[in-house]
């Protein structure tokens, strides 16, 4: 039995790989994933535990996530002579650290584009924790006075620069570049990367000089142990020495919040690949069933052949249930391979948008190993059950028989079925949606799963109208040829439907995502139109501040008007972090914002404004008090005036003097420049003075209305076109099940075909037939799919319509084109099944049994 | 169309010195030995012979199934070694007709539909009264909406011999075409050949090991070993059968009885 099994497998190469292939690609995704975060961890936890000493005193930050925009505050520079004496303690060390700090390449162009971080630090030798070398010279020397710059490694060679070079740098307190000489290369201890971030060193004093006003202060202090001092008694020792508003933690405490802080923020990256993963397994796994049950049904006469010679029903089963382990083992195998690669090619799409884990070899878990075993034989196992069962049913005689007809599950069960799943899944869709159930997003994808698994197993009936439409207009138009390939279609309605599925929830979730894309953009874009105050705005997409010296400058241009000043820090309130707004409370109005209830010209220090969506989620009103955790600890701040959401002003905002006093940095992030009534050159000429009053800073532009509001869309579409790519991998697998269904029809229907050529097909007419009918599989994927995913996401649209997304916009030219390619994709499908059958012999073909 | 056989009837096909092996070395089989034969017009031949004769690959080669390694087949006066696939496809679909031993019909297509389908390949329509006077004699008016699966085995070989006539080709091939069938109903498919070419002088060629059926037919050609080795005029079964029990002898050694 065993050897029958073998050998059946071994006949059967090409339907072998076809199937292996959609395991393949699943298991690779899930590898790929899990490969790719652990990499990501594993490079930051290395990267965080190499910027901390043994205890780290800093200022105590009164947000849970840190100073994350960088805060004004400062340790006192005679704390670490102090902390240096204590017994426990060998050595302490100053440290200055800026963010914001971004180096320009020889292209002209920001280092590491607009995403990853760009640190300023100034030189020292401390010790990282354990005695670690830390910020180290690797060629060169360290930086001397305000003419001298090192850069890490990566970060020099990436812009182009050698040393001797003057080195093109950007910073939030000065206008213009700065040009200082490079002088060194520098490393972080034990061969850290810094994913990506750039890392630009100068000499300590200088650091304090420029980034801190000269105050002889530190932005943090490392101290190292003394021999047998472990970090938390060292902390404690440290403790009592120090002032109000400072605070030691240990380094392992310090690096595991920055790490965890970090992979937080980027966690949502690992659960999307999952997604994926999982989207791309549900789609696999109909390519499997499908593939069984064809192997399955074309067995049937030798599986019956078996039992006539007495082989029992349970060795039947065991033998497709077997060639379903082995294909499940291969896929696995491979599909662990492949996702080595596939988690290279993320790491190369990610270095791309400035998360470079270059240095970082790929880290290979035995979790992955046993998730790419587990996954890729169950799932295959699971798909090929059904049809292993359905063996049973064979009865021995039938080997006697001309054709075998395999039963099947009625059509009206899989209706039940179907109807069951989607009336199941659409309710815990709503109940994800609009109820308030926890884990709202697991209700809503499972709900979605569901809807999909359903309308898959009812696709044979609710596809059918589409069917038989699809063969009255190929009989119209192409006659007898089309007609054959629509009655081909409606052959076997279950098969057609089963292989359409892989594309319906492929094309399912492109809609879903173009909905939702298309409509978030049109509520930016109509926001904007509505609130888009003055004639320009001045800021970066990055929302990174700069000097308040670009606002100066800009005041002076001839021809503006007025230039209001905005700010953002990045605060807490009720647990969660929230950009909090600071504006000069004399320019208020001239932001243009409607005022719904109480009055903005009450706005003084230590005041807050809101805007109405905040107001009424948090129920809170004129009068209440706002209380916000902001670095310096938490503020009260009564509310004055809500008003109507705007395009500049965050949800909440307070007074410019509120935010500084909250210990934020005295940078502006957005300005509003009006223009006088008719500027000397028009608005035209008005942008090329404000743009050269920005001075050349790459991180700052000058925008209208239009620019602004593409620069606010440009996110939008990067992110839709990372799903797309994610979903064109279902479309591969929708291909692959296509091919591999019509390959098989062809084998089935060998003898017709031969028929049909001696009765005078042309081999060109025989290549069309099965072209239209792959075109018509993939049509029924198409309308399924644009029909469900239409739904999902005016379904979606309509429960976020609360969270301030109000358009609602169907991109009908998008949901064409997918609409297009859909049929092409049925079009390349057919071509090497056409192929095949065009090949064959006629004469043989006619005498196949 | 004349009955006499003394006279000389012109040839719808005729076949000269074809030669065709399959397989390579000690394995080498010469289906065909040099054949050379005439099929008039308008007449109803069998060829007959013991398995491996060669008949069936004979009738392929002059239906422009398969190719010979030498000799010429001409349909009329087209020479089919001569022609590339499309040609030959075009061949098959606009002057032959077939019918096969079984599957003969596509199953997703009604019985008009397979009627009718060399010309709807072909984008023609049928001359007009052509198909109906075909659809009447072959007796299936009320069942030409059903799909094969609803016809028993007899009426599913009358569909396909209304589809070797439907297009009026200038030869008929039929391979064993009531191999697959009971007596009467074979009968019925016999009576239909024989009347296309009583009526309107069509030309057929059958394939047959059937003494029954060769006896329909004006003349029967017979097949050894690749050779034409007998041929009969106005059969009927008893010189058949002669015939074959003489070429069986031949090939039985002596004593065996």
């Amino acid at each position: 039995m065993l050897r029958a099994t073998w050998k059946s497998l071994l006949g059967r190469k090409v339907r072998l790989v076809m199937s292996t292939f959609a395991i393949v690609l699943g298991v690779a995704f899930v590898c790929g994933s899990l490969m790719f975060s652990d990499t990501l961890e594993r490079s930051f936890t290395s990267l965080f535990s190499a910027t901390v000493g043994d205890v780290v005193v800093r200022p105590e930050i009164g947000t849970s996530f840190g100073a994350a925009d960088g805060s004004s505050r400062t340790v006192p520079a005679s704390l670490v002579d102090e902390l240096a004496a204590l017994p426990e303690a060998s050595r302490a060390d100053g440290n200055v650290s800026a963010p914001g700090v971004f180096v320009i390449g020889d292209d002209g162009k920001v280092v590491g584009g607009q995403g990853a971080p760009g640190l300023l630090q100034g030189f020292n030798d401390a010790p990282a924790a354990g005695g670690a070398e830390g910020l180290h010279v690797v060629e060169g020397r360290a930086p001397s006075g305000f003419t001298e710059v090192a850069l890490d490694e990566k970060t020099a060679e990436r812009a182009g620069y050698g040393i001797g070079d003057a080195v093109r740098l950007v910073s939030p307190v000065a206008e213009g570049e700065l040009t200082p000489t490079l002088v060194g290369l520098v490393a972080l201890g034990g061969d850290a990367s810094l994913n990506g971030a750039t890392l630009t060193v100068v000499d300590m004093a200088t650091a304090q000089q420029v980034f801190l006003r000269g105050e002889d202060a530190y932005t943090d202090v490392w101290v190292r142990a003394a021999d047998g001092v472990s970090q938390e008694e060292l902390r404690d020792a440290v403790a009592p020495l120090l002032p109000d508003g400072v605070e030691a933690v240990t380094g392992d405490d310090a690096a595991d919040e920055s790490a965890s802080l970090l992979l937080e923020a980027i966690s949502f990256l690992t659960t999307f690949l999952l997604i994926f993963a999982g989207i791309a397994l549900v789609v696999g796994g109909f390519l499997i069933v499908n593939t069984f049950s064809m192997l399955v049904a074309q067995r049937s006469r030798e599986l019956a052949l078996l039992r006539a010679l007495g082989a029992s029903r349970r060795q039947v089963v065991r033998s497709v249930q077997l060639e379903a382990f082995v294909v499940g083992l291969l896929g696995s195998v491979l599909g662990l391979g492949l996702g080595v690669l596939l988690a290279i090619g993320i790491r190369a799409v990610f270095a791309r948008v400035g998360l470079d884990l270059g240095s970082q070899p790929l880290v290979l878990e035995p979790r992955t190993v046993v998730a790419a075993f587990a996954v890729g034989i169950v799932v295959t196992m699971v798909a090929a059950w059904g049809p292993a069962r359905r063996t049973t049913r064979i009865a021995p005689v039938e080997a006697l028989r001309d054709d075998v007809a395999l039963p099947e599950t009625t059509i009206r069960r899989r209706m039940l079925l179907g109807a069951a799943l989607v009336v199941g899944g659409a309710g815990a869709l709503v109940a994800g949606l609009v109820a308030d159930v926890p884990r709202a997003g697991w209700w809503v994808g499972l709900g979605v799963l569901a809807v999909l698994l359903g309308v898959a197993a009812a696709s044979p009936v609710i596809g059918r109208p589409v069917l038989v439409a699809a063969h009255a207009a190929y009989r119209r138009l192409f006659g007898t040829v089309g007609n054959l390939a629509g009655l081909n279609a409606l052959r076997n309605p279950r098969r057609t439907a089963a292989t359409a599925s892989a594309l319906m929830i492929g094309l399912t979730l492109a809609t879903t995502m173009a909905i939702l894309g298309d409509s978030a953009k049109a509520s930016v874009d109509r926001t904007i139109e509505q609130t888009f105050p003055g004639d320009f705005v001045v800021s970066n997409q990055v929302g990174e501040g700069f000097s308040t010296g670009i606002g100066d400058a800009m005041g002076e241009v001839e021809g503006v008007a007025s230039v209001v000043r905005v700010r953002y820090g990045l605060a807490e309130t009720g647990d969660r972090p929230r950009r909090l707004g600071g504006v000069d409370p004399s320019t208020f109005r001239a932001l243009d914002v409607g005022t719904v209830s109480g009055d903005v010209g009450d706005l003084v220090d230590g005041t807050a404004v809101v805007d109405e969506d905040y107001a009424d989620d948090e129920g809170i009103g004129v009068g209440d008090d706002l209380v916000v955790a902001t670095v310096a600890g938490e503020r009260r701040l009564p509310v004055v005036a809500v008003v109507e959401p705007g395009s500049v002003l965050p949800s909440i905002a307070t007074t410019t003097a509120t935010l500084l006093d909250a210990g934020y940095r005295d940078l502006d992030n957005t300005l509003v420049v009006e223009a006088v009534a008719d500027p000397p050159g028009g608005l035209d000429g008005l942008q090329d003075r404000l743009e050269q009053a920005a001075g050349d800073n790459p991180l700052v532009t000058v925008k209208d209305q239009a620019e602004y509001a593409a620069e606010q869309r440009a996110p939008i579409d990067r992110l839709v076109l990372v799903v797309f790519a994610l979903l064109g991998l279902a479309l591969v697998i929708a291909v692959l099940g296509i091919v591999n269904t019509l390959a098989l029809s062809v084998v089935e229907r060998t003898r017709e075909v031969g028929l049909l050529r001696a009765v005078g097909l042309g081999r060109g007419q025989l290549r069309w037939m099965i072209t239209l009918e792959a075109v018509v599989i993939a049509a029924l994927g198409a309308v399924l799919g644009l029909v469900l995913g239409t739904t999902f996401g005016l379904a979606l649209m309509r429960t976020l319509r609360e969270e301030g997304l109000e358009v609602i916009s169907v991109p009908t030219g998008q949901l064409a084109g997918f609409a297009a390619a859909a049929l092409v994709v049925g079009v390349l499908a057919a071509a090497l099944p056409a192929r095949r059958a065009a090949r064959l012999d006629v004469l043989s073909a006619v005498s196949t049994e | 169309m004349t009955d006499d056989p003394g006279a000389a009837v012109l040839a719808a096909a005729s076949v000269r010195d074809l030669v065709k092996t399959y397989g390579a070395g000690q394995a080498r089989v010469r289906a065909l030995d040099g054949v050379s034969l005439d099929l008039g017009q308008g007449e109803f031949t069998a060829v007959m012979g013991p398995s491996g004769s060669g008949k069936s690959t004979l009738m392929h080669c002059c239906a422009g199934l398969d190719t010979a390694d030498s000799g010429s087949v001409r349909i009329g006066d087209t020479e089919l070694s001569r022609l590339k696939d499309k040609e030959l496809t075009r061949l098959r679909r606009d002057r032959i007709g077939f019918v096969f031993q079984s599957f003969n019909l596509v199953p997703t297509l009604t019985a008009e539909e397979n009627i009718r389908l060399p010309l709807s390949i072909a984008g023609r329509r049928a001359e007009p009264g052509v198909f109906e006077s075909v659809v009447e004699t072959v007796g299936l008016g009320p069942r030409l909406s059903h799909r094969p699966s609803e016809l028993s085995g007899g009426q599913q070989q009358r569909v396909a011999v209304a589809r070797a006539l439907v297009s009026r080709p200038d030869i008929v091939f039929a391979d064993e075409p009531t191999g697959n069938l009971d007596s009467r109903s074979g009968a019925e498919v016999l009576t239909l050949l024989r009347r296309s070419v009583d009526e309107i002088g069509q030309t057929v060629v059958m394939v047959t090991h059937d003494p029954v059926a060769a006896a329909y037919t004006d003349r029967v050609v017979f097949l050894a070993d690749g050779r034409v080795v007998d041929e009969l005029r106005r059969p009927d079964r008893d010189q058949v059968l002669a015939v074959m029990t003489r070429m069986t002898d031949a090939v039985l050694p002596d004593g065996t009885p």
